[in-house]
């Protein structure tokens, strides 16, 4: 028996030098920074504030820090796709051999949603909720740091498969039965599971815990009808997520079984049926795609009011809207697969149920019109990313309800038409809407405000490369050009694919820049600093603390009167309806202990997953015993919370006075 | 002053918790368990029974395991009618919601395809043939 099961020198790869020279750059990178941590002496504070921190301040900036370097990856890998593309016309074959092309795909989509897109929001909803909310934690604090460690442990198997061994070649979706033992026999298919079903595992917690911080635990007098609609959009996603992400572990369960213990469940022979394998993923995906955009409608909801000085045009219909599409999500799934044989009226009935959903989403996109419509608008970086959402996302959404009509969808069905399509409304709706976010609560979160011009740049190159890019795609689809190939005989496509290239070069052009701005913006921090804690007059509990906001988030719980509940109370003070505050009376207040479990948890998981993906049969057991033993460790705790004194309440609110009277009133 | 909707789980509680005590509870839990108990019992005896019709055994069966959920439900999960339970039944409303979508759509879907992608007798006969 080999102690190291399929693992051995040949999962280098050898033979490739791209990947084993990028491969090795990458892990000698990761280890230099590991390396200078420990040597420098930073491990301990690391230890202390961060990977053991349970503050969902601390984890929502780990989620988007995660989500920004998978972003590069992912991005690296979209640059690389696109200069194969404009090279490989005619008879020449580009840079990359079929092998390799199909790798990059695959990764490019499975880490662009669940590994850039997913931690993004989660953790923006990680950072914020619990502020608009006006209270001190998420539901379930440790559970919490459990999720964002597990993210992590898919993210660190995903890359992996760069060095030691391959990655999946089967695309993002992994139908089978390509994705079958028979047809993918290495472990790419492995990892791409494996990586999933773990991050998957700590996503499903992440949506339980949110959505029971969601329905228990608010301010005192906010009513689910005074809550920011931000939060009416992430209590949307998060039920989607416990509703959807089950099905997606259970299919990828199945898929497992057949590659490892020889189950028929997706399999061409034995009666087994491919085809359930792509109804399923899409009873997950269409859902997903949801999960993904409705936090983004809900940063845009924010932005566009805060930035008009209006309060939110139909606040009601705007929630209606939010749970009907949460609803409708789940009716619409077959679209995705129009031509794998369905009759007209399976079709017709998908069709329409697809253009209804247009419908909820179409009234959103009035409401933020007639919200900006009157309004003083300030053009600040943010809202600039949602006019461009709001035009870019209008086009995607078009060309969706264009492939929603079946006959249309046969013709264009996996071609660039339907990529164009997909990143015209992932990137118009939930990039521009994590960049939106991000330059909005960026203040909040460190407690300096953003360059305004990189900023604005990084906004221009993003907008003008995405038509760039994926507009000539458009073009291509309907010229006939399918999705993912490494290299085609039309060298009339060839011009497309070159201003295509151009476009991803464009973007990142904008990238540089955000990465210009974060660098900028950290060493002009002293000028910058936001001291009021409102830099942007806003309207919702997040800005009536102080930037950045103590362990605590409000030494005294707010009392909510009204939606919009900080602008009203900032009205009221400047109109002297409202009484002069009172001398605060703290009190002290438990805030949960810091945990290691999160991350001993991840580092078992690791461990499973790996020693399942190169079948070390003893290690994964070593592996599921470990988090077994680490959650009863857990659960056999002593003391859970520590106890912050009120002198200590009472000294940072001394140090830090949030100014609430605004620069409106200043102004005025 | 606030109304009963505007009430937010963070508030006191306007009413007390008198209505489910420490001794009432273990009360609960007992009469939950013997019913409980009773209808895994029945759906044993309903198996193996003479004295029902055969093919009427498969729906006794499955009342009965309905029967238990509601069992389940009501005395280990809790779910009432109180004005402090919406959250609960609407949550178990949407599940139900979406099992019974996902369920019916694939089974709709599945069995669409099947008869449409499936070669006609002949040729299929002339398929396992070969």
């Amino acid at each position: 028996m080999n102690l190291l099961g399929n693992l051995g020198w040949d999962a280098l790869p050898w033979s490739q030098p791209l990947p084993l020279i990028s491969g090795i750059a990458v892990f000698a990178i990761v280890i230099a920074i590991v390396a200078w941590i420990f040597v420098k002496g930073h491990f301990p504070y690391l230890w202390r504030e961060w990977i053991t921190s349970v503050d969902h301040k601390r984890i929502g900036i780990m989620y988007i820090m995660l989500a920004l370097i998978m972003l590069l990856r992912g991005f690296t890998d979209a640059i690389m796709m696109r200069l194969q593309q404009a090279m490989a016309a005619g008879g020449a074959q580009g840079y990359l051999p079929p092998d390799h092309f199909s790798q990059i795909f695959s990764a490019h989509g499975t880490i662009m949603i669940f590994f850039m897109a997913m931690p993004l929001l989660i953790g923006l909803m990680n950072f914020v909720l619990p502020l608009q909310l006006g209270i001190r934690d998420v539901a379930f604090p440790t559970l919490n740091s459990v999720s964002f460690w597990l993210t992590a442990s898919g993210v660190l198997l995903i890359n992996l498969s760069l060095l030691i061994g391959d990655f999946s070649k089967a695309g993002w979706v992994a139908y089978p039965p390509l994705s079958e033992l028979q047809f993918s026999p290495g472990v790419g298919v492995d990892y791409y599971l494996w990586a999933l079903q773990i991050s998957g595992v700590g996503t499903l917690m992440t949506g339980i815990n949110f959505v029971t911080t969601i329905l228990k635990l608010r301010a005192p007098g906010m009513g689910y009808m005074r809550m920011p609609v931000f939060c009416w959009t992430a209590l949307a996603t998060n039920l989607l997520i416990v509703a959807a992400f089950p099905v997606l572990t259970a299919t990828f369960a199945m898929l497992l079984l057949d590659r490892y213990l020889g189950f028929h469940f997706f399999t061409v022979d034995a009666g087994g049926n491919a085809m359930m394998y792509v109804n399923l993923f899409w009873v997950w995906g269409h859902p997903e795609v949801y999960i993904l955009v409705l936090p983004a409608f809900g940063i845009f909801s924010e932005v566009i009011a805060t930035f008009s000085g209006k309060p939110l045009f139909g606040y009601r219909s705007m929630v209606a809207a939010t749970m009907a599409i949460c609803i409708l999500s789940f009716l619409v799934w077959l679209h995705h697969f129009f031509t794998m044989g369905a009759s007209a009226n399976v079709n017709g009935f998908f069709g329409v149920m697809t253009m209804i959903i247009a419908v909820p989403t179409g009234v959103k996109v009035f409401n933020w019109l007639f919200t900006m419509y009157g309004g003083r608008v300030r053009y600040n970086t943010p809202i600039l990313w949602s006019i461009g959402f709001m035009i870019t996302f209008v086009i995607g959404g078009m060309t969706g309800v264009l492939m929603a009509v079946p006959p249309a969808d046969f013709q264009l069905h996996n071609s660039l038409f339907l990529v164009a399509h997909f990143h015209n409304v992932i990137i118009g709706g939930v990039v521009f809407g994590a960049m939106a976010g991000l330059n909005y609560w960026f203040p909040k979160a460190f407690g300096f405000t953003l360059h305004e011009g990189w900023g604005r740049a990084s906004f221009w190159c993003w907008l003008i490369g995405f038509y760039t890019a994926f507009m000539p795609l458009y073009a291509l689809g309907l010229m006939g050009m399918t999705r993912r190939m490494q290299h085609y005989d039309d060298v009339t496509w060839q011009p497309w694919l070159i201003v295509a290239a151009l476009g991803a070069f464009i973007i990142l052009a904008g990238v540089v820049c955000q990465i210009i701005q974060l660098v900028v913006s950290v060493r002009a921090r002293e000028q910058n600093r936001d001291l009021t804690g409102d830099p942007w007059n806003g309207r919702t509990l997040e800005w009536s603390t102080a930037s950045p906001p103590p362990p605590w988030n409000f030494a005294v719980l707010p009392q909510v009167e009204d939606k919009d509940a900080f602008w009203v109370w900032k009205e009221q003070q400047r109109t002297g309806q409202h009484a002069p505050v009172a001398p605060r009376d703290y009190e002290a207040i438990e805030m949960p202990k810091n945990s290691p479990a999160g991350f001993i948890i991840a580092f078992f998981a690791v461990m499973a997953g790996f020693a399942m993906i190169w079948h070390i049969w003893w290690m994964a057991g070593i592996g599921v015993l470990g988090i077994f033993a680490t959650m009863l460790a857990y659960a056999f705790r002593h003391e859970e919370e520590t106890e912050i004194p009120a002198g200590e309440l009472a000294r940072f609110d001394r140090e830090h006075p949030v100014r609430h009277e605004s620069e409106a009133e200043a102004a005025a | 002053m606030t109304t009963p909707e505007d009430r937010a789980p963070g508030e006191a509680e306007p009413f007390s918790e008198t209505g489910e005590g420490h001794g009432t509870g273990v009360l609960v839990y007992t009469i939950g368990l013997g019913v409980a108990v009773l209808l895994t019992a029945t759906s044993f005896w309903v198996a193996n029974t003479p004295a029902l019709w055969g093919p009427g055994v498969g729906l006794g069966l499955a009342v009965l395991a309905v029967a238990q959920m509601g069992v389940h439900l009501v005395f280990f999960l809790h779910i009432t009618t109180g004005p402090d339970n919406t959250n609960n039944v609407l949550a178990l409303a949407f599940g139900l919601l979406i099992v019974f979508v996902v369920m019916f759509g694939s089974l709709w879907i599945m069995n669409n395809l099947n008869e449409n992608m499936m070669p006609s007798p002949d040729l299929m006969n002339l398929h396992m043939q070969r």
